[in-house]
């Protein structure tokens, strides 16, 4: 039976882990390879890094560190954050990245989902979505780190990336995002239901118990949480038993 | 010294396949990994390791796109039954035709056709992605300790269906059976990632790079 993913998110800035992660005593807490490291033991389904300073200056630095992060994980690795053309996805992929996560660009030109697509496989191209609540059942996309509002339906243009080839969406509530209220749920279900490719849940999360109602109540393949794993708060381990307990299929051998 | 050769023909992350087979080799003084897209060195090659994502078109076409290589591939594996080892696309590509957008064909190694997947169960989403486990109904010198119930991590749309059941040596379940390796003599290939798969993804890799038949 294919198990739910437990996705932990670290944001990178010039190659450094922003805010550092501290569940583990790593000789540097700041670098993406220990952690991605440390959370590879910890077992991790996937690892997902997201470049929030993202310039054409620093990309050697996201490069260099998919190529040291690919070395020493064997594990799935999506990357993330300022990719805006086919060639930066061929460039994340040699790398060593296994995904490569469209956002802005997509929103302003869905065509280079296809072209990419069309290129490299539906496999690895994941769409990561910014919506925030504008009335009730109904989500609008923002960009640029939920500051600019484009007016365009979640929903819609979830089933437009889709059609054009993307593999999997990679859904966050800004509503949601940062405070550890749970995942915006409605919205969740919403696009789950509206595609027939998995679903990442993403923004909220603060308990466990949150976890369990991305998948019961939100429909989605996969959750993905930041804090309270880079904190320690919860394990991957302790993550993963209590959605096993409440049901849910995921890997824990 | 043992050689292998990861084959380049510019499809699929080639890069985390590469360490996963030089960390084994490494850990099992199997020699040499590289990486390569000229057909002298898989004519040199003691092992080969065809890896692929994409669209089964678009990989066939780059393949056939370097000049030589499918021929110094065949050459290796169905004349001097050098081990090979077919990851993803790379394992579709030993079926007799892939079925992704239109008909091509393949290498015809193990008869059979790559389809897509149709779970029974509508809710279920296809590509089939992530850790799904391992349900192993053949042997193979690849699969040594490799047991019912191990995970491995899958991404795909496609499957390959055999014509005989017995060259098929693992499934999965996701809605009905989803072929997870195929294989027969000096041939194995498997659906999944076994870069990606951590522990029993590394055995498996640690079995090939070993494997004198």
């Amino acid at each position: 039976m294919l198990k739910t993913r437990i996705i932990p998110c670290l944001d990178v800035k010039e190659g450094r882990v922003v805010k550092g992660v501290n569940f583990v005593d790593l000789v540097d807490a700041g670098d993406p390879v220990e952690a991605a490291k440390a959370y590879d033991a910890a077992g991790a389904d996937e690892l997902c890094f997201l470049d929030i300073n993202a310039t054409h200056e620093n990309r050697g630095t996201m490069y260099d560190l998919a190529t040291r992060t690919a070395e020493q994980c064997f594990m799935p690795l999506t990357i993330g954050g300022g990719v805006r053309t086919p060639e930066d996805v061929r460039a994340l992929l040699l790398a060593g990245a296994d995904k490569v996560s469209f956002n802005s660009a997509a929103v302003a030109n869905p065509d280079v989902v296809a072209k990419s697509a069309e290129r490299f496989g539906s496999q690895c191209i994941v769409v990561a979505i910014d919506a925030k609540t504008v009335s009730p059942g109904k989500w609008e996309i923002f960009t640029h780190g939920g500051r600019k509002p484009t007016g365009i339906d979640a929903v819609e243009f979830a089933r437009t990336v889709v059609a054009k080839g993307a593999g999997e969406i990679l859904l966050t509530s800004m509503d949601r995002d940062g405070t550890r209220a749970g995942f915006n749920l409605p919205l969740t279900r919403a696009i789950s239901d509206a595609v027939h490719v998995p679903v990442i849940a993403s923004g909220g999360v603060g308990t466990l118990d949150h976890l369990v109602e991305g998948v019961t109540e939100g429909g989605a393949s996969a959750v993905l949480a930041a804090s309270i794993f880079h904190f320690g708060d919860f394990t991957i381990r302790e993550a993963k038993e209590h959605m096993a307990a409440a049901g849910i299929p995921v890997r824990l051998n | 010294m043992s050689l292998t050769v990861v084959v380049d023909y510019e499809s699929g992350n080639l890069h985390s396949a590469e360490k996963a087979f030089q960390r084994m080799a490494a850990e099992t003084g199997a020699g040499e990994v590289i990486i390569s897209g000229r057909p002298e060195d898989v004519a040199r090659a003691d092992r080969i390791v065809l890896p692929g994502d994409g669209a089964y078109p678009a990989c066939k076409a780059a393949l056939e796109g370097h000049s030589g290589l499918q021929e110094a591939i065949e050459e290796a594996v169905q004349v001097r039954g050098r081990p090979f080892m077919g990851i993803c696309i790379g394992m579709q590509m030993m079926a007799s035709v892939g079925r992704e957008y239109r008909d091509t064909p393949g290498f015809d190694w193990i008869a059979g056709e790559v389809v897509p997947i149709v779970p029974d169960d509508p809710a279920l989403k296809v590509p089939h992605m992530g850790w799904n486990d391992l349900i192993v109904t053949g042997s193979h010198p690849v699969l040594e300790g490799i047991e019912t119930g191990d995970h491995a991590y899958f991404v795909h749309s496609y499957q390959v269906v055999v014509r005989d059941p017995a060259e098929r040596l693992a499934y999965a379940e996701y809605g009905g059976e989803v072929t997870a390796i195929i294989g027969r003599d000096t041939m194995i290939g498997t659906q999944f990632h076994p870069e990606k798969s951590q522990h029993a993804g590394l055995r498996m890799i640690a079995n090939f790079l070993t494997w004198a038949p």
